[in-house]
């Protein structure tokens, strides 16, 4: 191990990441820890305002439904509009201090909650897009079996319209890795905020941010591998692998059709 | 008995006008085809039979209830009538068996092995019993109309609604799909279809309805209909289609 701090750019890069790679380790525990229950708890929330914001109005429903389905539908409309149309880092501050009476909250939960309610917001669009782009075929075919709204959403459209819009959700991971750096404003300490303090160590600003962006881009890298292999994996048809059903579908499949 | 009894319908989207007054009557076992010209309402009359359009004015009974006198009753009421679309609507993400049971195992909480035996029966009948695992992404545009079929059946219908049941078909596959609808006619089922094909709405139909603007022309028995009808303006359609 180098004794002393090289003066050149990668030198020195290596010398902070072997002197200070635990501070750099626990930020990257943090940002992770912090991206997954974020993106996880946004899909969730995202998932019940989506399916909110996608519902049917029928002419067929009383007048207290109608209004009830469209106070939701009012209510979820500005919960997304206000979380994409604001800054993170200007949520987080407002949230942490604003709430802070209320949750007597850790920096660390108040971030988990501040990226949580963001991706939410955008997670809503990307589940009601997911939805909207269903053919409503679909819909109505499960209509005319019987199914009720629930039914029809559990069974039929959800399951589609998270498969098509996986990749979007994933990509909210891959974002998510990024931006908790802005919560080094709230003094949350991930990866950003304990860059920032190495390099006030170091006083070596451009090696230990150089440290910092390729730990970031590892992460964002090999999360974007894993999720194109699941993808791969999801977009396969039910059921393709080698077994006899399929074997026996390919060799009379063609046959059948000459009838 | 009739089975469905449609009374002075009226539907309009906006400020077109697609039924107007209309007044048919099903008898149970009845095979009732709807023809006429794209755009002359028969596929929103049919698609008001099982509420997927909403109407406007007038009553449509079945088995002498009205169909929208209890709002709860709308999904059970639905499981009466089988709908086969003009584009199939098979559930994209499911296996050709499952396309046939959810419906069973969801709607009418039937045990998932009996659900599985009587979809099996059905897509034997259609001829789709080796496909039952099979992806329904898989299939062509004829294996899919009659897994639609089976799965319509498995619900165990009183009445079965065709919306253009060939249309979306290469020409190639529209033989196997009628040869289906054919043996239903002949087990004496109850059912309406909105056609294009005509000859078979001829030899397959008890009674044939010509619909042109969103009014009943003229209807009646296919043979004398086809021949000879009374109206001009079914003359003027018919000639189009039979030369």
């Amino acid at each position: 191990m180098l004794t002393k701090l090289p003066s050149d750019l990668f030198g020195g890069a290596l010398y902070i990441l072997q002197k200070y790679g635990p501070l750099f380790w626990a930020g990257t525990k943090t940002t992770l820890l912090i991206a997954l229950t974020g993106t996880i708890i946004g899909l969730f929330i995202g998932l019940g305002v989506g399916i909110l914001r996608s519902l049917p109005e029928s002419s067929m429903d009383n007048k207290f439904k109608t209004f009830l389905i469209r106070l939701v539908k009012l209510v979820s409309g500005i919960y997304v509009e206000v979380f994409r149309g604001t800054p993170m880092m200007v949520q987080a501050m407002f949230l942490f201090y604003a709430l802070r009476p209320v949750f007597h909250w850790t920096k660390l939960v108040a971030g988990m909650f501040v990226v949580s309610v963001n991706t939410g917001a955008y997670m809503a669009e990307i589940v009601r897009a997911g939805i909207q782009s269903l053919d409503k075929g679909q819909n109505e075919a499960a209509r005319s079996i019987g199914m009720n709204n629930f039914q029809t959403m559990r069974h039929v459209v959800l399951p589609q319209a998270i498969r098509n819009a996986f990749p979007a959700i994933g990509n909210e991971f891959v974002v998510n890795i990024k931006d908790t750096s802005v919560l080094n404003v709230i003094g949350v300490t991930e990866l950003y905020f304990q860059t920032t303090s190495v390099a006030g160590i170091t006083y070596r600003v451009q090696d230990t941010f150089l440290v910092s962006a390729i730990i970031y881009l590892i992460l964002t890298y090999s999360t974007t591998t894993i999720l194109k292999i699941i993808e791969r994996k999801m977009n396969m048809p039910v059921q393709s692998g080698p077994s006899s059903t399929s074997t026996a579908f390919l060799v009379f499949g063609n046959k059948r059709e000459e009838r | 008995m009739n089975i469905i009894e449609i009374e002075h319908l009226s539907k309009r989207f906006d400020k077109l006008e697609v039924l107007k007054d209309i007044s048919l009557t099903i008898r149970e076992g009845e095979v009732v085809s709807l023809i006429g010209a794209s755009g002359s309402g028969k596929s929103t009359l049919l698609r008001c039979v099982n509420l997927l359009e909403v109407y406007d004015q007038g009553t449509i009974r079945f088995e002498g209830q009205d169909i929208r006198g209890n709002i709860k009753g709308i999904n059970a009421y639905r499981t009466h009538v089988g709908m086969i679309f003009q584009s199939f609507n098979l559930f994209n993400h499911m296996s050709v068996l499952e396309n046939c049971t959810i419906g069973q195992t969801q709607v009418l909480k039937r045990p998932k092995d009996e659900a599985v035996k009587l979809a099996l029966s059905f897509l034997t009948k259609v001829g789709m019993e080796s496909f039952a695992d099979a992806p329904v992404t898989k299939l062509s545009g004829g294996q899919k109309q009659r897994v639609a079929i089976a799965r319509a059946l498995c619900m165990e219908p009183r009445v079965l609604l065709f919306d253009e049941p060939t249309s979306a078909l290469d020409p190639e596959m529209v033989g196997e799909v009628l040869q289906v609808i054919r043996s239903l006619a002949d087990e004496g089922r109850t059912m309406i279809i909105v056609t294009h094909e005509m000859d078979f709405a001829k030899e397959v139909s008890d009674r044939v309805v010509f619909m042109d603007q969103g009014v009943i022309v003229e209807e009646g028995d296919p043979a004398l209909l086809f021949t000879s009808p009374t109206v001009q303006r079914t003359k003027d359609f018919l000639s189009r289609y039979l030369r």
